[in-house]
């Protein structure tokens, strides 16, 4: 430690404005750094509290615990991590609705089956899959059905994938900052390993005409929703998924099979797919024309805008995810993007005037959530936190300003502008336009 | 002879590399499946027989959508499907209906033969549904009040907002 204060130690390791830190400074051991996380978070020679606690043995220790169960579910005392705000229906619940995954709850990279985001155009339908078809037809020399059973024989392919709907963080676009947390904001969006049979593996036992350019695909829910996706991406990396996180899909998210169309508009990721039909040109149906496509300045509607572009948003602290005393804390997050990797992302506590590199939780996957971690020195005054993914493409996520400079405020789709956390000296974190 | 019998051994190598996969898909024919083909294209192909006026398009659209669209469309609690011409260029929130935004007239028939009305779906004929489509592009201004809407005539509807549409895919947006 020589002759350098601990102040002098701890500024040694600023990277960025207000207080961020060099994202290796929770993974460094010995010498200066180690003075510098002391000072920092106040752990210095572990110093006993005023009012130290005296353990004592708690009753679950002392009596035995619950016998074994077939399915568990999380703690009781975990109640708070539930998928919300639950949506008003004037259907007598029925009809189209979502609710969101709880960001500021989760952390790592994995959604929770029980938890993952749910966007549904006319309820869940209760599916016995002895009585379901995935049917393959249209420009295909043979036109097929696939029972669940026979799919489930199939060799499989696995994949940690994101999916978003692309009308998440559409609120992002509302003249003044809503009062909202991540889960409200942007909890359309959750990342699960998928796992099975590639769709081109299907198409080719079929046949594909070589007219066929386009397919429909179409759900078995009451909406039948449908969604034209181009052959060409069928090909790629398309999965006719059956499981979600190792177990059968849930109901709300498919059961039992969805399409999986890696990094593309969640509405593409048909579920309950019952239907593929090879075609020369799109379908153009409801949900690929009167929704989901952009209204960009001067009128003008951008349609078949598939990939969603990177975005992040921190997670911790968030609205929600207050701050308490000053000193050190670990600010987290998750970026994705549907055109490959998270390269990189940076992080800034000073409203975007100075940035600093977060550090990338392995692993990093394509079209995956990646998690990001970086150390902050909360002084305990004001503070704006940002943070902006960048993907493997070079493409940065943009600025509020600049996105509705691009494409004005009206496009309500695809909308990932960068999230400003607004901390206030009393710890509370609030949705800020900064 | 050598090269004869190495591209016979390949082509035979190529047919059991293709047999590969489980081929548990069972055939099926388009006549089989007919119950479940709901697609349409913008072209027309896929709709069926059948033919609608608006004036029974109002009567179908009484009984089966008002309750949800409003009367005459103006919506409410559902989506409106009347008005909103003029307010997807400026900076007044834009009001995207049938007759402002969507692109295809083919589209209505099929999201009403899919979808609609939300309770009941697929229980509307196709008589039915020519109609109540007449009857909300009427509605709109687009038809006359004297136009039968059916597989011929339904694809050849303009829609008003058409030419504001361009497709992104395989490009990439600003």
């Amino acid at each position: 430690m020589s002759d350098k204060t601990e102040s002098e130690n701890f500024d040694a390791e600023q990277v960025a404005g207000n207080g961020l830190l060099d994202r290796r400074v929770f993974l460094r051991q010995g010498g200066g750094l180690l003075g510098a996380l002391g000072a920092a978070a106040g752990l210095a020679g572990y110093s006993k509290p005023v009012e130290a606690e005296t353990l004592v043995v708690p009753s679950w220790t002392t009596t035995p615990g619950a016998w074994v169960q077939g399915y568990t579910q999380p703690s009781k005392y975990e109640g708070k991590v539930v998928r919300g705000p639950m949506p008003s229906n004037p259907y007598n619940n029925v009809g189209p609705g979502s609710v969101r995954s709880p960001l500021q709850y989760l952390d790592g990279m994995i959604t929770p089956n029980g938890v993952h985001y749910e966007r549904s155009h006319n309820g869940v339908p209760d599916i016995d899959p002895a009585g379901h078809r995935l049917l393959i037809h249209g420009l295909v020399k043979r036109p097929l059905t696939f029972t669940l059973d026979a799919l489930s024989r199939y060799p499989m392919t696995s994949r940690i994938s994101f999916v978003e709907c692309a009308g998440n963080s559409g609120g992002m676009l509302a003249p003044t900052a809503a009062d909202g947390t991540a889960q409200s904001l942007h909890g359309l969006v959750s990342c699960a390993e998928w796992t099975g049979v590639p769709l081109a593996m299907l198409l080719e036992e079929a046949g594909v005409d070589p007219k066929a350019k386009w397919l429909v695909a179409e759900g078995a829910d009451a909406a039948t929703m449908s969604r034209s996706v181009p052959l060409a991406k069928a090909l790629d990396d398309a999965l006719v998924a059956l499981y979600q996180n190792g177990e059968r899909i849930r109901p709300a998210n498919g059961y039992p099979m969805r399409l999986l169309l890696p990094g593309w508009q969640g509405n593409m990721n048909v579920k309950w797919l019952r239907r593929i039909k090879l075609l020369a040109e799109p379908a153009m149906t409801k949900d690929e024309t009167s929704k989901y496509s952009l209204l960009l300045k001067e009128g003008k509607v951008a349609q078949f805008n598939f990939p969603l572009d990177a975005k992040s948003v921190i997670t911790k602290p968030s609205p929600g995810v207050n701050m308490t005393a000053p000193g050190l804390y670990e600010i987290s997050g998750i970026a994705w993007s549907g055109n490959g990797k998270i390269a990189k992302v940076e992080v800034s506590a000073d409203g975007g005037k100075s940035w600093a590199p977060a550090a990338l939780s392995e692993p990093v996957m394509s079209k995956a959530i990646t998690r990001f971690r970086i150390p902050w020195r909360w002084n305990g005054g004001p503070a704006v936190l940002q943070s902006r993914a960048i993907d493997e493409t070079g493409y940065v996520q943009p600025t509020r300003e600049q996105q509705i400079g691009a494409r004005g405020s009206r496009f309500q789709y695809h909308c990932n502008l960068i999230t400003s956390w607004g901390v206030a000296a009393s710890g509370e974190v609030k949705h800020v336009y900064a | 002879m050598f090269t004869r019998s190495f591209i016979l051994a390949a082509a035979f190598a190529g047919a059991a590399m293709a047999a590969e996969s489980p081929q548990l898909g069972q055939p099926i024919t388009e006549k089989e499946a007919a119950a479940w083909d709901l697609s349409i294209g913008a072209d027309g192909v896929g709709l069926p027989p059948g033919r609608g006026t608006v004036k029974a398009g109002e009567e179908v659209f009484i009984a089966k959508c008002q309750g949800c669209h409003g009367e005459k469309g103006v919506g409410q609690p559902a989506d409106k499907l009347v008005g909103g011409q003029g307010t997807l260029g400026g900076d007044v929130a834009p009001v995207k209906t049938v007759g402002s935004y969507w692109p295809y007239a083919t589209t209505l028939f099929d999201y009403i033969r899919r979808a609609m009305p939300l309770t009941e779906p697929q229980t509307l004929k196709p008589g039915e549904i020519y109609a109540v489509s007449a009857y909300i592009l009427n509605l709109n201004g687009i038809i006359s009040a004297k136009t039968v809407i059916d597989a011929k005539s339904l694809p050849k509807v303009k829609m008003p907002n058409k030419g504001n549409f361009y497709i992104v895919y395989p490009g990439e947006i600003k």
